[in-house]
C-alpha cells in the first residue's frame, strides 16, 4: 500500500526491539546480578522481636533470696509515626531536658525513620505509670518492659557484682550480644554470666510499610523461645556475710570465711563497701562514677585484690615447711633471748632462752622462726640456698600463696612471692645469696603479698590437715551440683598430716593461753594465730587466722583490719565473734560486739 | 452470513490470544498485589481483583460489540467521535472529580471513568482518518500542521486537567507521522533536541556555550574537509571570546554564559564576509543550528528553573541523578527497585511477595503493578512479560503492513504508538530508567477505564484487520 516508506516499518520494529532489550538487560542486572536489593527487601519486611529472658536469681546457701529482678520500662520511638506533641509535658513526665529530647529524636531519625529506637532507658515504675496514662497524646512513642536487678539486702556488693549495658568491644567479640543488652560486669554476675543470662528468644515478624505487624514469618518456623536464666545458689551464708560487714563497718579491711570440708566461701567481706542497689537502673552510671572517685575505694574488693604481708599468721606455714623438710621436729627447742642476732642484725623478740615448738606458735616467737627459716634455706639437702628457697617457694605455691587460686571469683590477684630467678638477679652483685636479707619472710614480713582469700585458704588447709578445696562462691546452679569439677578435687599442700597436729596444738594454745586470749570461747575450741603486720602505710595491720572447732572444723577464717594495730586487739576478737555467730548462731559477749561495731578505725578521731 | 463467517475466520487469533494471556496475568498479579487473608477469594467483588474480573467481563462484551459493528462505521464515526471526545474533555475540566490532584474523572454513581483514556483512541482514529485522505501529503506544511493540531488538541486539554502523564502519550504519535512519510530530519531534529534538553539539565549552560561552538567547528570540518577554514574559525572564536571575557571583567560584569553567547554571535558576524568571499558552503546551516541549539538550551534552562514547579524539577533531577530525595520520589523508585530486585531469577512465588503486599511499593496494583511481577515471578516473569509485549507490538506492525486501506494501516500504527509508549514509560519508571509518570501498563494495571480503552483500541484494529480483504 504505502510503498514509498515501507522500509520504515523495520526502523520502527528495530527501535521497539532495541528499547525492550535494554529493559530486559536492566532487569537482568537488577534481579540477577545485584544482591543488595534482596537484603534491602529483608530489612524492609522482617522485624526481629527479641524476647528477653529474665535473669537467673541468686540465693544464699540457706536458700534466702539475695538478687532478683524488677520491671522497669524503656521508652521507644518510631520517628515516622511522630506527630506534633507537647514536648514540655513529655519532658516533665520522663524527667529529661528538651535539648536532650531533641538530640535523641534526631539520633533516632538518623538511625531509621521506620524502626524503633530506645530513647529513654529504665524508666522507674512510678514515672512509667504517669507516661502510660498519657501515652495516647504522644503518638509514635511506645514502652517496652525490661528487668533490672534488685537486692534483698545491702550486702556482698562486690561479691555479687553488677549488671550493665554491654559495650561495643563485647558486641564485636560475641555475636550473642546486641547493643542495649545487659551483661554481668563484675562479681558473680560476670563469672556466671552464661548461666544467669539464659538465652534470648527471637520472634520473626513481617511488617508493612507503616511498621505494622502483619503476622509471624512462616508461622514461627524460625522463631526461638527465650530460655530463662539459671538460678544460682551461692555458698554465702547471708547472715554471716551481713555480720562480717557489720563488724567491718568503719574499718578498712577484709574478712574471708571458708567451709574447710568443701572449700565453699561462707562470707567474703570487704570494707568500705557500697549498697548494691546503687548500681542499678538509671542512676547506675552516676553512682558508679561517684564510687569510682571515692577516696576510700569502695569498688576495690580487698578480699581478693589487696595484698598484705601476712605477719605472724605466716609462722604456722613456716613451721609446717620446717617439719616436712625435717630441719626441725616438734621437739626442737631454740633460744630466743630477746631476739635473733647475727652480727649487726637483730630481730627483736621477748622470750626466754628455751622456746619450745608449741610455744613458738603460742607466744609467736620471732627469733624461733628466724632460725627455722634459716635452717630451711641452709638445708644441706639442697646444693645452694637458691634451690632451698625455690623448694620453700614451691611449698607456698601448693598452699595457694603467690599464685591465683583459680576460684570462680573474677579478678583475684596472685599475690607476691618472688621467684628464685628474681633473687638470683638481686644477689648477682654480691655473687651469692645472702639469706639474712630474706629472713623477715620467716615472720611474714618483707617481700610477701597475700590476699585475705589466700590466707583463709591456708587456714582451711591447716584445718583439713593437709589439703584444701579450691574456694568457690557458687554452691550449685539450678539446684544441680553442676559447678566445675575442679571444686570437688582435694588439693594437697605437700605436708604430711602428722606434722599438722603440733602446729594446731600451738594454734589452740594461742587462743587458750597465748596472744589471742581475747578470742577465747569456752564452748568452741578455736585454733588461731595472730598477726601484726608492719607496713609502709601507717599503723600495723591487725590480722588473725583461725578455724574452729579443732576437730571436724566447720569454718576457717582470715581477717585483715588495716592500720588497726595488734592482731590480738581487733582481728582476733572479731573472728571469735564470727565463729560464735556461725557455729552457735548467737553472741554471748555483747560488750565485745558493741566495742567493735562502735569503733571507727578508718578515720580515727581520737 | 457469509460475510460474518468470513470476518471470524480472518480474525488474527494470535493477537487475541496474547491479549487474553496479558489480561489474565494482569488479573492474577492484581490479586497478588492486594491479596489479604480476610478476602482470599479471587472472585470477591468487594476487592479490586474481583472488580477487575467484572471489568474483564465487560471488555469481552465490548469486544463482541466491536466485531458486530461494520468496520466502515469506524471510518464514518472517526471525526464525530473525536469531536465528541473533545467536548467530554472540556466537560470533565468543568464538572469532573479531582483524584490525586488531577481533575480527570467523571463520577457516575460508584463508577469513575477517566475520559483521557478514551481520548487516545479517538485521536488515533481521527489521525488515521485524516492521514488516509486521498489528497493528504504529510510533507505539505498545511497538512502537517493539521495533523499536529489533531494530535495535540486533546493533549492540551488533558494538560489542563493536570494529568501530564496522559498528555505526554500523544507525543508517541510521531511514530504514525514517521511511518506516514514525515521527513527523517524532523525525527533527527527531535533526537538532537532531546539530547540538548537532557544536556541543558545535566551540564551547566556555561559549559554548553563552550562545547557547542567547538562541536560545530568539528562538524563543519567533517563535512567540508577544509582544515584551514576550521582553524581560522576556531582562532576567531577564541580571540573574540577572550576580548569579550576581558572586557566583561572591566566593564559589564554579566554572567559568563551570556558573554560567551554574545562572543559566539560576534564570531559568526565576523566570519560572514570571509565565508562569502571564499564561497564556503554549509556555514550558514551549521551556524544557524548552533544559534538555535543555544537558544534552545537557554530556554530549557530558563523553563526548568523558572517555570516548572518544584516537584516536577525534583522528579527530573532525581532521575538524572542530580538530586537525592530518599523520602519522596526516590523512595518510591527505590522501593520499586527493591521489590523487583528482590525477586531474583525465579521470584518468590505467587502470593509470596512481601514488598508489594505490605505496601512498601506505592500504587502496587495500578501504575506499579510490574513490581508484583518482578517480586513474585523474578527475572523469568519480567522478561516473559516484556517479550510478550514485544511479540504483540511486532505482530501489530506486521498486521499494519498488510492492511490494504491507509486508514487501518495508520490506525494500526496509532495503536502501536500508544501501547509502546505506555509499556516503555510504565516499566521504565519501575526500574528507574524514566521519570515517574503515572500511566498504566496496558492490560495489566487495575482499572476499568484503562482496560476498556486499551481493549477497544486493540480490537478495533483487529476488526479492521479481520475485514482487510474488503478494504479497497
Amino acid at each position: 500500500m504505502e510503498t514509498t516508506n515501507s522500509n520504515r516499518q523495520y526502523f520502527i520494529a528495530g527501535f521497539i526491539i532495541l528499547i525492550l532489550l535494554i529493559y530486559i538487560a536492566k532487569l537482568a542486572s537488577l534481579q540477577i546480578m545485584e544482591n543488595t536489593y534482596k537484603r534491602s527487601a529483608d530489612n524492609n519486611v522482617f522485624r526481629h522481636i527479641i524476647q528477653y529472658p529474665s535473669r537467673g536469681l541468686i540465693f544464699d546457701r540457706n536458700g534466702d533470696l539475695l538478687v532478683y529482678n524488677q520491671p522497669v520500662y524503656d521508652v521507644i520511638v518510631v520517628p515516622n509515626e511522630l506527630e506534633v506533641f507537647d514536648t514540655t509535658e513529655f519532658c516533665n513526665i520522663v524527667n529529661i531536658s528538651k535539648d536532650e529530647l531533641n538530640k535523641k529524636l534526631e539520633e533516632a531519625k538518623s538511625y531509621s525513620r521506620f524502626k524503633q529506637t530506645i530513647i529513654i532507658q529504665l524508666l522507674p515504675f512510678d514515672k512509667y505509670g504517669l507516661l502510660a496514662e498519657k501515652l495516647y497524646k504522644f503518638r509514635g512513642f511506645y514502652t517496652q518492659t525490661r528487668t533490672i536487678r534488685s537486692y534483698t539486702k545491702p550486702i556482698a556488693a562486690s561479691l555479687l557484682g553488677y549488671v550493665g549495658e554491654v559495650d561495643d568491644k563485647m558486641i564485636k567479640k560475641n555475636a550473642y550480644y546486641k547493643s542495649g543488652d545487659y551483661i554481668g560486669i563484675s562479681g558473680i554476675e560476670k563469672s556466671y554470666e552464661n548461666n544467669l543470662r539464659g538465652r534470648k528468644g527471637i520472634n520473626i515478624f513481617l511488617v508493612d510499610v507503616h511498621n505494622r505487624l502483619k503476622g509471624s514469618y512462616k508461622d514461627g518456623k524460625f522463631d526461638t523461645l527465650a530460655v530463662v536464666g539459671s538460678n544460682i545458689v551461692t555458698s554465702i551464708d547471708s547472715k554471716l556475710q551481713a555480720y562480717c560487714e557489720l563488724l567491718l563497718k568503719n574499718k578498712k579491711g577484709s574478712i574471708v570465711a571458708i567451709e574447710p570440708s568443701t572449700g565453699e566461701i561462707l562470707a567474703l567481706a570487704t570494707s568500705p563497701t557500697y549498697d548494691p542497689n546503687l548500681l542499678v537502673g538509671r542512676e547506675r552510671t552516676d553512682n558508679y562514677r561517684k564510687l569510682l572517685l571515692d577516696n576510700e575505694k569502695p569498688l576495690f574488693n580487698r578480699a581478693i585484690r589487696a595484698m598484705y604481708p601476712p605477719g605472724s599468721t605466716f609462722k604456722p606455714v613456716n613451721a609446717l615447711i620446717g617439719l616436712q623438710e625435717e630441719v626441725i621436729t616438734a621437739k626442737t627447742v631454740l633460744p630466743c633471748n630477746g631476739g635473733y642476732r647475727v652480727g649487726s642484725f637483730h630481730q627483736h623478740c621477748h622470750h626466754g632462752s628455751a622456746v619450745t615448738f608449741t610455744y613458738s606458735i603460742q607466744g609467736s616467737c620471732n627469733a624461733y622462726y628466724s632460725q627455722v627459716f634459716m635452717k630451711i634455706l641452709k638445708n644441706s639437702k639442697y646444693e645452694s640456698i637458691g634451690l632451698a628457697y625455690k623448694s620453700w617457694r614451691d611449698y607456698l605455691q601448693k598452699f595457694g600463696i603467690g599464685r591465683k587460686l583459680n576460684t570462680d571469683l573474677i579478678n583475684e590477684v596472685s599475690g607476691l612471692v618472688y621467684s628464685k630467678e628474681h633473687y638470683d638477679k638481686y644477689f648477682e652483685v654480691e655473687r651469692r645469696w645472702k639469706p639474712l636479707r630474706l629472713v623477715s619472710m620467716a615472720i611474714g614480713q618483707g617481700e610477701l603479698g597475700i590476699t585475705p582469700l589466700q590466707m583463709a585458704n591456708v587456714t582451711s588447709a591447716i584445718a583439713n590437715r593437709g589439703y584444701y578445696y579450691i574456694p568457690h562462691i557458687v554452691k550449685n546452679i539450678n539446684r544441680n551440683d553442676s559447678i566445675d569439677n575442679r571444686f570437688y578435687q582435694k588439693q594437697y599442700v605437700g605436708i604430711d598430716s602428722v606434722y599438722f597436729e603440733p602446729v594446731i596444738e600451738g594454734m589452740e594454745l594461742v587462743v587458750k593461753a597465748g596472744t589471742a586470749r581475747s578470742a577465747f570461747l569456752d564452748n568452741i575450741s578455736i585454733c588461731g594465730k595472730t598477726g601484726t603486720a608492719e607496713n609502709p602505710h601507717g599503723k600495723d595491720h591487725s590480722i588473725f587466722i583461725a578455724f574452729a572447732p579443732r576437730d571436724n572444723p566447720k569454718i576457717a577464717i582470715a581477717i585483715f583490719v588495716e592500720n588497726a594495730g595488734f592482731g590480738s586487739t581487733w582481728a582476733a576478737p572479731m573472728s571469735s565473734l564470727i565463729i560464735e555467730k556461725y557455729i552457735n548462731d548467737s553472741i554471748s559477749r555483747q560488750y565485745l560486739e558493741d566495742r567493735i561495731i562502735n569503733t571507727n578505725l578508718m578515720n580515727p578521731t581520737k | 452470513m457469509r460475510r460474518t463467517s468470513n470476518v471470524i475466520s480472518n480474525i488474527d487469533w494470535t493477537t487475541v490470544a496474547i491479549y487474553f494471556i496479558l489480561v489474565i496475568l494482569g488479573w492474577g498479579n492484581i490479586y497478588a498485589a492486594v491479596y489479604n487473608e480476610d478476602h482470599g477469594n479471587i472472585f470477591d467483588i468487594t476487592q479490586r481483583y474481583g472488580k477487575q474480573l467484572i471489568w474483564i467481563s465487560i471488555s469481552i462484551v465490548l469486544i463482541i460489540l466491536i466485531f458486530i459493528i461494520d468496520s466502515k462505521a469506524y471510518d464514518f464515526f472517526a471525526y464525530p467521535a473525536y469531536l465528541f471526545m473533545l467536548i467530554i474533555l472540556i466537560a470533565v475540566l468543568l464538572f469532573g472529580t479531582k483524584v490525586h490532584g488531577a481533575r480527570s474523572w467523571f463520577e457516575i454513581g460508584s463508577i469513575r471513568i477517566q475520559p483521557a483514556e478514551f481520548a487516545k483512541l479517538t485521536t488515533a482514529l481521527a489521525l488515521a482518518r485524516f492521514m488516509s485522505a486521498y489528497n493528504f501529503k504529510i510533507t505539505r506544511i498545511n497538512d502537517l500542521i493539521k495533523a499536529t493540531v489533531i494530535i495535540f488538541t486533546p493533549s492540551a486539554l488533558i494538560i489542563l486537567q493536570n494529568d501530564t502523564g496522559s498528555a505526554l502519550v500523544y507525543f508517541s504519535f510521531i511514530i504514525v507521522l514517521y511511518r506516514g512519510g514525515l521527513w527523517s530530519w524532523i525525527i533527527a531534529l527531535f533526537a538532537i533536541l532531546g539530547v540538548l534538553f537532557v544536556s541543558a539539565l545535566m551540564i551547566d549552560v556555561y559549559y554548553l556555550t563552550i562545547i557547542l561552538p567547538i562541536l560545530s567547528i568539528l562538524i563543519f570540518y567533517i563535512f567540508e574537509r577544509n582544515i584551514k577554514a576550521a582553524l581560522v574559525g576556531l582562532l576567531v572564536l577564541i580571540s573574540v571570546n577572550l576580548v569579550f571575557i576581558v572586557g566583561n571583567i572591566y566593564f559589564f560584569n554579566l554572567p559568563k554564559s551570556y558573554i560567551l553567547f554574545l562572543g559566539i554571535i560576534s564570531t559568526i558576524i565576523v566570519l560572514i564576509y570571509p565565508v562569502y568571499i571564499n564561497k564556503i558552503k554549509n556555514f550558514a546551516l551549521i551556524a544557524s543550528i548552533l544559534i538555535g541549539s543555544l537558544f534552545f538550551t537557554f530556554s530549557v534552562d530558563y523553563l526548568f528553573h523558572k517555570v516548572l514547579e518544584k516537584h516536577q524539577r525534583t522528579r527530573i533531577n532525581v532521575l538524572l541523578g542530580l538530586e537525592s530525595d530518599p523520602t519522596g520520589v526516590e523512595y518510591n523508585v527505590n522501593q520499586s527497585k527493591i521489590a523487583i530486585g528482590s525477586g531474583g531469577f525465579s521470584g518468590k512465588g505467587f502470593l509470596q511477595g512481601t514488598q508489594t503486599k505490605f505496601d512498601f511499593v506505592p500504587e502496587q496494583d495500578t501504575d506499579f503493578i510490574f513490581c508484583t511481577v518482578g517480586e513474585e515471578w523474578g527475572f523469568i516473569g519480567t522478561s516473559v512479560i516484556i517479550l510478550l509485549f514485544m511479540f504483540l507490538l511486532l505482530r501489530l506492525i506486521n498486521m499494519a503492513e498488510r492492511q490494504k486501506s491507509r486508514l487501518s494501516q495508520f490506525y494500526g500504527y496509532g495503536v502501536i504508538s500508544i501501547l509502546f509508549f505506555h509499556i516503555v514509560i510504565n516499566i521504565g519508571m519501575t526500574i528507574g530508567l524514566v521519570p515517574v509518570i503515572g500511566i498504566p501498563l496496558p492490560f495489566f494495571s487495575y482499572g476499568g477505564s484503562s482496560l476498556w480503552s486499551f481493549t477497544i483500541l486493540l480490537f478495533i484494529f483487529i476488526r479492521f484487520d479481520a475485514s482487510r480483504i474488503e478494504q479497497l
